[in-house]
């Protein structure tokens, strides 16, 4: 049985695609701050690539493949945002920013892709863009980072 | 007791010596089935077989139910577990009797001429109903209360006797006893008067005592019955048309008698075995000792017809045993049968009346401690050994919350001051009171305290309704359910088993706990709850909940708080956050509100072209109306505005909330309706519309007896009486299907009501996260008894506070997505990329199928982005003739 169903693809409507205008660093400006709910996310097309964008609770930004990789819908921006406590080898606590799925209700790690629960299924890290807000502005990087890899110190 | 602790279902050895052999059943009652279903659970691989033979011609049912017939008025709502009759060793024969049994040539022969071998035989022919030698019993119009058959015929005749009299039928009940009470209330409910006449001193002679008697006779009164004591019938005289009209008691009194129910007892159906030459009791039945068998070695009874030491019992619950010790011998097993001590309550009659033990205390040097109460109707009476520790008899009347907690103590140390016991709410003081392993809890399947405790300790049960799929217990008459939550919670605590009722990672506080805390901190955000008793962001457990009893709370406190709004947007799942059902691949489906299934033609229009513009797929639900599927996230508003232009509002199909009022089309239409239930309907859905809840809610109205909205498997279930409304609440569909329970009876349509208002408020208030109310009805302790002394009895003085809350809900409503369209910022949200507002979502596809389209597979050869497109493609399939597609306007109708 397939795993990760994926609905056929269609040929993109482009017609109301932003105009792209990659910052020197090669992110792109999606939204402003404001236009992001606060712990929630939105749907953005950075590039040809459809990315969840949220806004935590400290207004700072993450970005992550729009794709479910469990139901093939793009519906990761629409899933519940939550924070779970993990301790770390040497005893610290950290609190880490989650999403749940809108669909089955896996949670994936918002910061690495990484897989929290895979509500009994297999495990699919999802992919992670650089995301920052610079000004009030959205910006998110075009290309993901390689899945379930921790951000740079 | 017998076998006391021993789990019921023990299975059997492979090689059992019933290998290859044929076992017949002659009787297709309670315990006929038993006898089936038993054997199937006990051996579910054994090759026998065996042929259940019944005369009557439905398939067994709950004969200890049958006054339940006349809420529903189907035979298969009583019908006993049906599956016993899928398995393909079992044969099932009805409408058939057998006539003769052949020992030597071991065969039976029924009416129809069947000849069927056996090997090993089980009589469970039952019993009959007597009645005492009367003039002019035959006349039409008297019957007796035995059968589905018997109600049928009751139910038609009171009818048609109402019509020709052209007024309420003056109903006759020959004997008080438990079955002539309930006889009589079932005629009230047909709409006749009801006299019940009592050779002896009082109503239940056999089960209460003089005083429990008495106050019984009070509370039968309050229901409207007349009582007559201390005569009996001596003949009937007919009317002018021959029917029965007149019945004379032998005080020489004569009454008004246009049905007459005989209810004077049972005598054991012993032909068979008599004309066969089997060992026959002296006051009849079929002589068995304690391991069932007869005098004939391949033959065995069970039930009504079995004579143990010269009784023939009436009740289901040794003739449960006996079966079981029937199909535990057949396959080779040692248990024996014992009688244990049963007790009575009174069903289906509207007042309570209990009892157990010797209620005369005629032990020697018995003790009797009683708390007679004439202006509450509540009389309790504990009879107690001569020093006063132990527990021998117990008689309850108007009250019977201690019913089911003390009949298992019975010969047991009571362990408190009985007159302490007594008191009203006088039940604590038996919390200390541990029951003794071997007390037998559920007395109809024979399951001990014992055994409830190994389910919870070993078995790993942590609910009722666990407890009842492991061991059986409390699933036939349902009385000892209080019981059994009050030993799961007892052994859950002694063995140190913490059921955590922690909503999440994020608060320890169970969703109840959590409800109370918040309506006494009166936080209003997230933010504020969490910091006040949880801990980090939340997560999709918590948020939703949270965002749930902030609804609530805002609505029923007056104050708005609009759960898609600002303020809880962020908290809930995509479907009350865009107020629309999440499908498969991601789109929505939109259904709006049809109160009651009420829909104008107008509306279909709008509703009809709505759909053909965005393509979207059409079907009817379960709920009694329409929904469109396949709409996008940024399609929703401009859908919305249309159908709210045309009078549409939000279903809330997508919330934990009231989803909708299902009715019938009530006494406006239809010629058998009594009451107005869609009019009902309609200000129900009205009523409760947009209310959060810890689960969905459903409702249905029927308009008469016939009960054709189902209501009894909604959270709430209306059914017109004559008189007004009946209220049924806790029932249920889905995976695990419940009959909703009596709450109250004859209500008028305020009264209805206020009872819904504070049911529904309770609830919200006290269940659990995705708790639907029929689990948390299940239990609740004290069940639908304790639930009604809160509802209606109102005795824990909530039910004002309760109704307050749900007026000021009914007062702040609005509709949500009206409000939605008129504000811009959430508009704005309606989008699938925030950076492209006019971009589909290029990852979705649609492909036709039977005029219409739905989300594309892997599979699909066509899919279209667009679903007009696959909608288009779908008609042209459907249309041979290819194009023109119908069209609204103007356009060739198909």
């Amino acid at each position: 049985m397939s795993t990760s169903p994926t609905a056929p693809q269609s040929t993109p409507d482009t017609a109301g695609t932003p105009e792209e205008t990659p910052m020197s660093d090669g992110l792109i400006d999606v939204c402003s701050l404001e236009q992001l709910m606060p712990e929630r996310g939105a749907g953005a097309l950075v590039g040809e690539r459809p990315v969840a964008v949220f806004r935590l609770a400290d207004a700072s930004v993450r970005a992550v493949q729009q794709l479910d990789p469990y139901c093939g819908a793009n519906v990761i921006s629409r899933g519940i945002v939550g924070s779970h406590d993990v301790t770390d080898e040497d005893g610290t606590v950290r609190t880490i920013p989650t999403l749940t799925s809108p669909m089955y209700k896996q949670v994936w790690d918002l910061d690495t892709g990484a897989v929290l629960d895979a509500a009994g299924k297999e495990d699919f890290p999802l992919a992670v863009h650089e995301a920052e807000v610079r000004e009030g502005r959205v910006l998110v990087s075009p290309q993901p980072r390689a899945a379930g890899v921790p951000e740079p110190a | 007791m017998s076998d006391p602790g021993s789990s019921p279902l023990t299975p059997v050895p492979a090689g059992a010596p019933l290998t290859g052999a044929h076992v017949v059943v002659v009787g297709g009652g309670m315990t006929g089935h038993r006898v089936a279903a038993r054997l199937r659970a006990q051996d579910p691989e054994g090759e026998w077989t065996l042929t259940v033979i019944g005369e009557e011609p439905e398939r067994p049912y709950d004969r200890v139910h049958l006054t339940n017939w006349f809420s529903g008025r189907d035979a298969e709502l009583l019908s006993l577990d049906t599956a016993v009759w899928d398995d393909p060793r079992i044969t099932l024969v009805t409408g058939d009797h057998v006539a003769t049994l052949d020992r030597p040539e071991h065969t039976v022969t029924t009416d129809s001429g069947r000849v069927i071998g056996y090997d090993r035989l089980v009589l469970a022919t039952g019993s009959w109903a007597w009645a005492p030698r009367a003039e002019g019993k035959e006349l039409p119009g008297i019957f007796s209360y035995r059968t589905v058959g018997d109600m049928e015929a009751l139910a038609t005749w009171t009818a048609g006797r109402a019509e020709q009299l052209g007024r309420a039928p003056r109903g006759v009940v020959v004997g008080g006893g438990v079955l002539g009470l309930e006889a009589a209330a079932a005629l009230q409910k047909l709409g006749a008067e009801a006299t019940v006449v009592e050779f002896a001193d009082r109503l239940m002679a056999v089960q209460l005592d003089q005083g429990g008697g008495e106050m019984l006779r009070l509370l039968a009164g309050d229901l409207g019955m007349s009582v007559r004591t201390g005569v009996g019938a001596s003949a009937f005289r007919p009317a002018e048309d021959g029917a029965v009209g007149v019945a004379e008691l032998s005080d020489g009194s004569e009454i008004d008698a246009d049905v007459v129910i005989f209810s004077t007892g049972i005598r054991p159906r012993d032909r068979l075995a008599r004309e066969a030459g089997l060992a026959i009791g002296e006051r009849g039945g079929v002589v068995v000792g304690e391991t069932c068998q007869t005098s004939d070695p391949d033959i065995w009874a069970v039930g009504e017809c079995a004579s143990y030491q010269g009784v023939c019992a009436g009740l289901i619950a040794p003739g449960n045993d006996m079966a079981d010790v029937v199909v535990d011998r057949l396959l080779g097993g040692e248990r024996t049968h014992h009688r244990g001590e049963d007790g009575t309550k009174l069903k289906s009659v509207g007042v309570d009346a209990a009892a157990f033990g010797d209620v005369n205390a005629v032990s020697p040097g018995a003790l009797e401690v009683s708390s007679v109460d004439p202006v509450h109707r509540r009389y309790i009476k504990l009879v107690m050994s001569d020093d006063a520790t132990t527990l021998l008899g117990g008689v309850f009347v108007g009250d019977i919350a201690l019913y089911s907690r003390l009949r298992p103590l019975v010969g047991r140390e009571l362990g408190a001051d009985p007159s302490a016991v007594i008191a009203p709410e006088g039940g604590a003081a038996l919390s200390d009171t541990a029951l003794p392993d071997d007390a037998v809890v559920c007395s109809c399947n024979n399951v001990s305290a014992g055994t409830i405790r190994e389910a919870v300790s070993e078995h790993e049960c942590r609910t009722v309704g666990e407890i009842k799929t492991c061991t059986s217990a409390g699933t036939v008459c349902g009385s000892c359910v209080p019981t059994l939550t009050s030993l799961l919670h007892q052994q859950l605590e002694e063995e140190g088993i913490a059921v955590s009722h922690a909503l999440c990672e994020h608060f320890e506080l169970s969703r109840a706990e959590l409800y109370q805390a918040i309506k006494e901190g009166g936080q209003t955000t997230f933010s504020e709850v969490v910091s006040a008793f949880g801990a980090g962001r939340g997560c999709a457990v918590c948020r939703p909940t949270v965002a749930s009893i902030l609804s609530t709370l805002g609505s029923t406190s007056g104050q708005l708080h609009s759960p898609v709004g600002e303020q809880l947007g962020s908290l809930q799942d995509t479907n009350d956050h865009v107020m629309a059902n999440i499908q498969r691949n991601g789109t929505y489906s939109v259904i709006p509100r049809m109160p009651a299934g009420e829909v104008t033609p107008e509306q279909l229009l709008v509703f009809a072209q709505v759909a053909k513009d965005f393509g979207l797929y059409v079907k009817l639900n379960g709920a009694q109306r329409i929904g469109m599927f396949g709409a996008r996230l940024d399609q929703l508003p401009e859908i919305w505005r249309r159908l709210v232009d045309a009078g549409f509002e939000s279903g809330h199909a997508y919330g934990k909330s009231l989803r909708m009022v299902k009715s019938c089309v009530g006494s406006t239409w239809c010629r058998f309706g009594v009451q107005d239930s869609t009019g009902m309907a309609v200000a129900l859905e009205k009523r409760y519309r947009g209310l959060r809840s810890p689960h969905k809610i459903k409702v249905g109205v029927s308009g008469c007896a016939r009960e054709c909205a189902e209501a009894r498997g909604k959270d709430v279930g209306v059914i017109a009486t004559n008189r007004g409304w009946n209220l049924y609440v806790g029932g249920n569909g889905g995976a695990q299907p419940a009959h909703a329970q009596l709450l109250v009876e004859d209500l008028d349509s305020d009264a209805l009501v206020k009872c819904i208002d504070r049911y529904l408020m309770l609830y919200i208030q006290e269940a659990d996260r995705l708790q639907r109310s029929a689990r948390w009805l299940e239990e609740r302790p004290g069940g639908i008894e304790e639930l009604r002394r809160v509802i209606v009895d109102d005795t824990l003085g909530i039910g004002e506070e309760l109704e307050a809350a749900m007026a000021r809900h009914v007062e702040t409503y609005v509709d949500e997505w009206a409000e939605v369209l008129e504000d811009p910022a959430r508009l704005g949200r309606f989008v699938t990329f925030i950076n492209a507002p006019e971009a589909p979502d290029p990852a979705l596809a649609f492909a036709p199928e039977r005029g219409q389209m739905r989300p594309a597979t892997e599979d699909d050869e066509i899919a279209e982005n667009d679903p007009r497109e696959a909608r288009r493609l779908a008609l042209a399939a459907v249309n041979p003739m290819g194009e023109p597609v119908p069209t609204m306007q103007g356009g060739q109708d198909r």
